[in-house]
């Protein structure tokens, strides 16, 4: 009973913290709110006319919207990194970090079913995938594979924070053999998410271009490099515009992290384009599409070129200790790797798969404007979600949200 | 509708079904039913539907208590069924809203009894006739026993007139905006071999092109699909003739399976698809040409509508060439069985493991 009336009492405190706040605060939420709405309306019209308001088409048949899906799982994952050292190996520096991690992996699980749920084509009868209640193809289909490593996840990663934030609101200490056992699960869980989702176009033998081994191991690297950036770049924010006190100890120390990742990352890359290139043959043809064109046909050009040299300069940049320890240099890294992530893992991965088609047919891909419109909302909800999940914790990370009697 | 069912129903109206009339007789004999009977007169031509008339009236023996609650239900539910919302709505409209829910809420047609999939077929024949006027024949006719159905592709007769293409979208009913079609012609260069690189699939001029032959691909209907495998709802599956089909109403367009076929067998409503009245093919079956709504899968069944009444598909009727042929694998006296014996065939990505029940061979 008690419980109830600190949950009651934590829910309308935190409904008042996320209401106000200063004037940029809410210019920003205000901004956040508008873009939601405006993919709203954009998703409407999809509704309305069917996919056929996108740029898919029977050729190219997955496109932004899954794109994105893949990346953010990626994000979403990469949160175990913080809590691994946090929880498992007692790190204390990342104490601070790891409730930001959790709550970014929860806005970016969100997204992903956003924009699961975005591409269906028939979401009104999505009740056919719940287990049980539906026909749900366990084992078979690694779409099934995905809906529960996802679910769990995101519970995962509601039920920890919400346990530690919980106990702090009313001022007790969270006890370790609660939520240890949970994060020891989360780093496991956190690496099944992105190699299921790898899995899921690694198995299918109809695109060579995703039909290789290298491609789970890619996703990983790749993750844990794109996500904990996110993150550097979130603390920087957290810590230039709230009391909550971020050491650089802590950024430096996520740094290395994504500083391993990137290197290795880039490793996989080069082995990926030796074996495309170096003999090449008939199931090339993707990889030749995506970085030169194939018969004139070049529509991916300017995003792999811009996202290569992103990729290979931030890496570089991060290589070196002083330049990795100077913050100004960091966030500039981080920002220009997660730009180079997201376009190498979404669009240069997914598109490509598709071109050219099971038999060499080019049909080129175009997000059309109200594909647009909903990837930004969804990217908008995602940030609302985070900003009321971040302000929040802080506050009561902070002390200054306590359960009043 | 039996009791172990593998999903979620709600069986409204299906409780009270055999017991709402005190005879408990499903066709004529007491009051009730022959009121009703005259009502339905004004809608269906007497006589020549026995079938579907039957099944009409079971839909409105239960009617009655069920509407009660669906009414209410839906009023919470706010505008599933929009028509249903008004409690003065008259019969036709009620019974619409009635059918809208049960197939919303129906379960995969692969797992039904024979029982429910001609209660569904009835359903959206009914449903066809409530909005249309028209009547249309649908089947939910099953795989026969000791059949196999493959297909045998000449490529030394095939001169590219496309006749196999416009057959198919004509008895699949397939969306005419969007000119889908299950076929695909590849004019290809003599002298370049089976370059699908450089064919073209989409050629609008004169055939038989100087110095081009040319090959058709279509749905393979593999025996190992990969396509099947990957669903994550089990809308597609292969039927026990063979077939590779699709459950329109149970497809969740997720597009999944669509990567997964290195064919380009699968297409997609990518709107709603679109057929004039008076060019409807209305000899249907549930798994093939019945009308399909945006956002699901389609795909080539082999004509399953006349594949399993006997007939040859539509494309193998209309080649003018003889280049299509089509029989039952497990019948040893069989056109495709001598192809196969007498001909040196060969199947299109064989070292992908999906053994294609579709062969090409030259003369």
């Amino acid at each position: 009973m008690r419980r109830l009336k600190v949950l009651k009492n934590l829910i309308t405190d935190s409904l008042d913290i996320t209401t106000q706040g200063s004037k940029r605060y809410h210019l920003w939420m205000g901004f956040l709110t508008f873009v939601m709405l405006a993919g709203m309306y954009c998703y409407a019209q999809q509704i309305e006319h069917g996919l056929s308001v996108t740029g898919m088409t029977d050729r190219v048949s997955w496109g932004l919207y899954i794109s994105n899906f893949t990346f953010l799982v990626g994000v979403a994952a990469a949160a175990v990194m913080l809590v691994m050292p946090t929880y498992v190996l007692k790190d204390i520096d990342f104490k601070q970090a790891v409730l930001i991690g959790e709550g970014l992996a929860v806005a970016a699980l969100l997204m992903c079913l956003a924009f699961v749920v975005a591409d269906m084509g028939g979401p009104s009868v999505l009740w056919h995938m719940i287990p049980v209640v539906g026909v749900f193809n366990f084992p078979n289909s690694m779409l099934t594979w995905d809906v529960i490593v996802l679910n769990g996840y995101l519970f995962i990663n509601i039920t920890i924070p919400f346990y530690i934030l919980f106990t702090r609101y009313q001022g007790k200490v969270p006890n370790p053999k609660v939520y240890i056992p949970g994060a020891i699960l989360s780093v496991f869980w956190a690496v099944g998410i992105h190699l299921v989702t790898a899995f899921l176009y690694q198995g299918l033998q109809a695109r060579p271009f995703w039909n290789n081994a290298l491609l789970g191991p890619r996703f990983l690297a790749s993750a844990f490099a794109a996500g904990p950036a996110l993150i550097i770049l979130v603390l920087a924010v957290i810590r230039a515009y709230t009391a909550f006190k971020i050491e650089d100890k802590t950024i430096k120390k996520i740094a290395t992290i994504v500083t391993v990742a990137a290197q290795i990352n880039l490793i996989m890359l080069v082995s990926e384009l030796f074996k495309e290139f170096y003999a090449p043959t008939h199931h090339s043809e993707s990889a030749y599409y995506l970085f030169f064109g194939l018969h004139g046909k070049d529509a991916l050009l300017p995003w792999i070129w811009t996202a290569i040299p992103l990729n290979v300069l931030a890496t570089i940049l991060l290589t070196f200790g002083k330049l990795r320890n100077n913050l100004k240099v960091l966030y500039f890294c981080c920002f220009i790797l997660f730009v180079a992530i997201w376009i190498e893992k979404g669009f240069g991965l997914i598109v490509p798969g598709f071109i050219p088609g099971p038999y060499g047919k080019i049909a080129e891909y175009t997000p059309t404007g109200i594909e647009i419109g909903v990837t930004l909302g969804i990217w908008a909800m995602g940030a609302f979600i985070f900003t009321i999940l971040a302000k929040t914790a802080i506050r009561i990370e902070t002390g200054k949200l306590r359960f009043k009697k | 509708m039996s009791d172990n069912n593998k999903w979620y129903s709600l069986n409204l109206g299906t409780l009270k079904k055999k017991s709402s009339c005190s005879c408990n007789s499903s066709s004529g004999g007491c009051s009730n039913h022959s009121k009703e009977k005259v009502e339905d007169n004004t809608t269906i031509p007497d006589g020549e539907h026995k079938d579907g008339f039957d099944q009409v009236f079971d839909v409105q023996m239960g009617r009655r208590t069920a509407f009660k609650k669906l009414t209410a239900s839906l009023l919470i539910g706010a505008g599933a069924v929009s028509s249903s919302c008004s409690v003065i709505a008259d019969e036709e409209s009620k019974e619409k809203a009635q059918i809208d829910w049960d197939e919303q809420f129906k379960g995969n047609y692969k797992l039904m009894t024979d029982g429910e999939k001609k209660a569904t077929v009835d359903r959206l024949v009914r449903s066809y006739q409530l909005r249309t006027g028209k009547t249309i024949n649908m089947t939910s006719e099953n795989a026969q026993e000791d059949v196999l159905f493959g297909y045998a592709f000449n490529i030394s007769k095939c001169q590219g007139y496309m006749d196999c293409v416009n057959a198919c979208v004509e008895e699949n009913n397939q969306d005419r905006n969007s000119q889908m079609q299950y076929i695909r012609i590849h004019e290809m260069k003599d002298g370049k071999g089976f370059n699908f690189n450089e064919a073209d699939d989409n050629y609008y001029h004169e055939v038989p092109a100087e110095g081009h032959f040319y090959m058709g691909t279509q749905c393979f209907h593999c025996d190992n699909p990969p396509c099947v495998e990957v669903c994550p709802v089990q809308a597609t599956w292969r039927e026990e003739d063979g077939l590779v089909v699709v459950d329109y109403d149970w497809c969740v367009g997720c597009r999944y399976c669509m990567a997964a076929c290195p064919y380009d067998g699968r297409r997609f409503n990518w709107s709603a698809p679109e057929v004039p009245e008076n060019e409807i093919n209305k000899n249907q079956h549930y798994l093939g040409n019945r009308m399909r709504k945006k956002g699901v899968m389609e795909k080539c069944t082999f004509c399953v509508q006349r594949s399993r009444k006997g007939q040859n598909p539509a494309c193998v009727e209309a080649c003018p060439t003889g280049a299509r042929i089509f029989g039952n694998l497990l019948d040893p006296n069989s056109t495709i069985r001598w192809v196969l014996e007498n001909k040196k065939v060969f199947r299109l990505k064989e070292d992908l493991g999906t053994e294609p029940k579709f062969w090409y061979f030259m003369d």
